[in-house]
């Protein structure tokens, strides 16, 4: 199936495995039997060891097959008939896109069926995290200002202090990220700050990132004082292994994104049952029925009871929207006038 | 009886099947117009969603521009979890959206450019929905006919139709049961009438063939009519037989009561001792015949209406008294004194088998008891029973066993002289087993001649 | 004693007719229920013996119809079941039933009973010497002196008195007297005549042994 919205993008034939893909990281579990069982995914190894660890123990029988992508490469691959058993990300908008385009199965159970409905859609698509966006900052960076809580409280404090922050804010390049994408889209749809927000950033040289994982690192070690919009997960696993106390992670108060790291089973998938039984295991486990082998946040443990308003992104056709190629090109084009062109004045 | 089908039940079933009829009809009318309703429902959100789209067209230096709206996706996603493919089409180019998405071209009579047209068709092997609207944009010197479309799967519709579906249907079998409750109710009151026939014909004793008088509805009128006709003829026949047995038995007595009465004539003037002894054996000869062919006739009634028991009030002191009275000339003729001691005393049964019953056993006392001595009647009556007592100061039942004396044809051993078949208590014992009753004999008060009584219950 | 009897069968009425006319009474004979309306139209009865089954009907309904019109005792002559006809008989009106063949003398007692029940009549008296009996009561009077005969004593007196100066043997007597089922023998009616002498006596008559022939009455001699 050729799509002809996919504009600025080499299309290339696949020869349908995960080999031919540009992975960044790979781990194979064997299993007792014949049966491999394919995951495509954007989470770290780092993120997801202990839970594949637990579910290869209770089915020793399935050999598995992880690789780490990023989500335009999994978007990419699934589009193009990859054999890939089960696709996971955080990029929602990429995922259901192929879910409404038909690109996924159904699949039913007992634990698909204990889903809120807003995690999932059409019986194709399942919600296991629910995650915030958060501003990382280093502590050390920031001593002797006030830690701002709100998106105007960090315009206010990078916009009086210009020389400390230069060269210093890190965010995500949404050309490259999908997630980073996502997060911009809507943030730029649900609060005129971020407008603002980029203005801010764009004067002050910022360092665009692909990751999440990078940009904490920068925080930890330094060169960054400001991580904006990082993913919430990665941000805490990051301040766990730290222990200068440097990496500080703020929530903004007056809005912040919460998106839902989502599996999908391809439309091409080989091992439905494997398959099932894996989606099952994120479903169960983002409940909070796998302790231990958990190391993402909780599917319930959103802000959605805490605070009104912060409810996660819902899934649905309107995650589509800015996927359109030419909304895309306008808002890429607004978004570059803001960041990039001021870097080099 | 052959039972075919039950008037009730077809008549339930008839009325029940009407039910479960409506029962369709109306589920089938509500999931219709809930599909109706739902596919408005479609038809509005996607007409809504596309008009949003259109209105961002606009030129920007010579180049047709649109932005796809957040509400335009996002009210397609609250009211189902459809699917959603869009296409743009400016004059032959496409702008965005899916290009294999077919969409019907050009207008309907009354769909004109900025009107919204549907279409059904499929996309991706699925039914879909689509709402189109063109526009036309000024790009460079001359207007662009710009083609936005929408499209939605149809999952919503089903899903919703099918949950009213559902409903209807258990509103619907909610109804047919309540209907067909209230169907076998209705048919039951419809029968009633027959019922009620039924019932009294039933009730009715062996020998009511008197007419039913009911208020019939309509229909039933002619099996009235029927049956009434029936009981007519029955009667009829009925008394044809009764009519045969008497004219026979009138046929052989009235000859004998000829011979009888020419013999006494003829006894009265004959002086010759060895003639008149002739005579006398003659006249008992026509005596006993006469008599035994009575009470078998007798016996063959007693076993005859025992069969269907009549159960009418009787009061046993008066069917005692008038025995009595009937028979007090022919104890007379013996100077043998009737006392009576009878009080009221009700019971049930068959007047004319209990009176025959007590004459037979009052005739026999009279006929054994010698000249010039008095049988006693009574009528007992305590709380469960009450008891005829027939005492008389003949010689006795004898010592022989009692319990024989009610056999067919068995006579008391002490009888000898005396005209009789035997069948007398026979007739009685039968008359009173029929009526759950037995009868007693043994002596009189003080041992001495012989207490028969007959013993019902009240 | 004026009877009407009404049977169809000729030998059964003439022997009926015959029989009631030794003992002095006067009797009518109707063949038909017409011919009945006929005799009851043109004389008075004391007595009707009916038939219930005529040629031209049923006894039992022309006496259901006629009953109230009609004043005089009626006994049934019936040739049917005892217990299918008593009691439908006597609903009718019929003052008694017989069942065919009958013994005369129960008839007769029969008839006693009824026309006893319904008053009697003095006309019936029978003159014996100086005194009167009445055969339907048993009484038996002279002057101021009455006497009640018992049913046997007076059955006995009335052969005498319906026989004036005939001599009846014993065994006639006994034909008299007892019904035929009985085995009686002739001692049984010099007990009977012994028992009469008694009651009769200062009756101004007599019953007089004629020896080796039998009795008769006879008149006093003052």
């Amino acid at each position: 199936m050729r799509l002809a919205y996919l504009i600025g993008l080499i299309v290339t034939v696949w020869t349908g495995t995960a080999s031919s893909l540009d992975v960044e990281e790979y781990k194979r579990l064997e299993g007792t039997g014949e049966r491999v069982l394919r995951i495509l995914s954007t989470g770290d190894l780092a993120l997801f060891s202990p839970f594949l660890a637990s579910f290869h123990a209770r089915n020793p029988q399935i050999s598995i097959e992880y690789s780490v992508v990023s989500s335009g490469e999994l978007h990419r691959a699934i589009r193009d008939g990859a054999n890939v058993d089960v696709a996971i990300s955080s990029a929602m908008d990429l995922q259901f896109q192929l879910v409404n385009d038909g690109l996924a199965k159904s699949y039913r159970s007992a634990q698909t069926a204990s889903l809120p409905d807003w995690a999932r859609w059409r019986d194709q698509i399942f919600a296991f995290t629910a995650e915030p966006a958060v501003v990382v900052i280093s502590a050390e960076r920031f001593q002797g200002l006030p830690i701002p809580e709100t998106r105007q409280e960090v315009i206010s404090v990078l916009r009086d202090n210009p020389d400390r922050f230069k060269g210093a804010i890190g965010t995500y390049d949404v050309r490259d990220s999908g997630l980073g994408y996502l997060f911009a889209t809507q943030e730029a749809r649900s609060t005129d700050a971020y407008w603002r927000l980029s203005e801010v950033l764009g004067r002050l040289a910022p360092r665009l990132y692909c990751c999440s994982g990078q940009m904490i690192e920068d925080v930890a070690n330094g060169q960054l004082a400001l991580a904006y919009n990082v993913l919430g997960s990665y941000a805490a696993e990051q301040a766990a292994n730290e222990t200068s106390g440097r990496v500080q992670i703020l929530r903004m108060q007056d809005f912040s994104n919460v998106i839902l790291r989502t599996a999908i089973i391809p439309a091409t998938a080989q091992n439905i049952a494997a398959a099932g039984a894996f989606v099952d295991g994120l479903i169960a486990a983002g409940q909070g029925n796998r302790p231990g082998s958990w190391a993402l946040p909780l599917l319930d443990h959103t802000p959605e009871t805490t605070s009104p308003g912060f409810g996660p992104i819902r899934l649905g056709p309107a995650l589509m929207i800015y996927l359109d190629p030419l909304n895309k090109r306008a808002f890429l084009e607004e978004w570059e006038n803001a960041m990039v062109q001021r870097q080099t004045p | 009886m052959i039972a075919t089908t039950s008037l009730g039940r077809k008549l339930t079933l008839l009325l029940a099947g009407v039910a479960a009829l409506l029962s369709v009809l109306s589920w089938s009318m509500v999931t219709g117009l809930a599909r109706q309703a739902a596919e408005r429902t479609q038809d509005n959100v996607l007409s809504a969603s596309v008009t949003t789209i259109a209105e961002t067209l606009r030129t920007e230096q010579g180049e047709v521009r649109l932005e796809l709206p957040y509400s335009a996706f996002s009210m397609l996603g609250a009211i189902s979890q459809d699917r959603v493919f869009y296409k743009v089409v400016a004059g032959s180019r496409l702008l965005t959206g899916y290009a294999d998405l077919q969409v019907p071209s050009g207008y309907g009579p009354d769909q004109g450019p900025g009107r919204v047209r549907f279409a059904t068709g499929s996309y991706l092997g699925e039914d879909i929905r689509m709402a189109s609207l063109t526009r036309f944009v000024q790009a460079g010197n001359s207007p662009v006919p710009v083609t936005v479309t929408v499209a939605q799967t149809r999952y919503g519709i089903g899903a919703i139709t099918s949950d009213l579906s559902r409903h209807a249907a258990g509103l619907s079998i909610a109804f047919f049961l309540v209907a067909a409750g209230l169907t076998s109710l209705v048919a039951r009151a419809s029968l009633r009438p027959l019922k009620t026939i039924t019932a009294d014909v039933a009730r009715r004793g062996p020998a009511d063939l008197s007419p039913l008088h009911h208020k019939a509805p309509a229909e039933l009128a002619p099996l009235l009519d029927a049956l009434n006709r029936l009981m007519v003829r029955l009667g009829q026949s009925i008394r044809r037989s009764e009519d045969f047995i008497a004219e026979a038995a009138h046929r052989v007595r009235t000859p004998l009561a000829t011979v009888r009465v020419q013999a006494e004539i003829l006894l009265r003037a004959t002086t010759g001792d060895a003639e008149r002894q002739r005579l006398r054996q003659m006249i008992r000869a026509v005596d006993e015949s006469s008599r035994s062919a009575g009470q078998l006739l007798d016996h063959a009634t007693v076993v005859y209406r025992a069969e269907a028991l009549a159960r009418d009030p009787v009061d046993l002191g008066e069917v005692a008294r008038q025995c009595a009275h009937a028979l007090e000339p022919t104890a007379a003729m013996r100077d043998i004194a009737l006392r009576i001691e009878t009080q009221r005393a009700i019971v049930r049964g068959d007047p004319i088998l209990i009176d025959n019953a007590l004459r037979n056993i009052l005739d026999n006392a009279i006929k054994y008891s010698p000249d010039d001595t008095t049988v006693t009647v009574r009528v007992l009556k305590d709380v469960e029973t009450v008891r005829v007592s027939v005492t008389d100061q003949g010689p006795g039942l004898g010592n022989g066993a009692v319990e024989h004396l009610t056999e067919r044809f068995r006579r008391g051993c002490n009888v000898e002289g005396i005209v009789g078949s035997g069948l007398g208590l026979t007739i009685a014992e039968a008359a009173i087993q029929a009526h759950g009753g037995r009868l007693e004999l043994g002596k009189g008060p003080e041992g001495q001649g012989a207490c028969v009584s007959l013993i019902l219950s009240a | 004693m004026r009877y009407l009897l009404v049977e169809d069968n000729q030998e059964l009425a003439e022997a009926v007719l015959r029989r009631l006319a030794m003992d002095g009474h006067a009797v009518d004979h109707a063949a038909s229920l017409e011919a009945a309306k006929d005799c009851l139209a043109a004389a008075d009865y004391d007595l009707i013996l009916l038939d219930v089954m005529l040629p031209d009907g049923d006894g039992r309904e022309f006496l259901a119809q006629s009953r109230k019109r009609l004043d005089v005792p009626v006994i049934m002559l019936t040739a049917r079941s005892q217990v299918s006809d008593r009691v439908g008989a006597l609903d009718q009106g019929a003052d008694d039933y017989i069942t065919k063949p009958f013994d005369f003398s129960e008839l007769e007692a029969r008839c006693r009973a009824v026309l006893r029940r319904r008053g009697g009549s003095a006309k019936n008296e029978i003159a014996l010497g100086p005194a009167l009996f009445d055969p339907l009561s048993g009484t038996l009077r002279r002057g101021e002196t009455k006497v009640d005969l018992r049913s046997r004593e007076s059955r006995l007196l009335e052969v005498f008195a319906l026989n004036p100066g005939q001599i009846l043997s014993k065994g006639q007597l006994m034909d008299r007297l007892f019904t035929f089922d009985s085995a009686v023998t002739e001692n049984a009616i010099e007990v009977y005549i012994g028992r009469l002498r008694k009651r009769i006596e200062g009756m101004g008559f007599q019953i007089e042994t004629v020896r080796g022939l039998g009795y008769r009455i006879e008149a006093q001699s003052p």
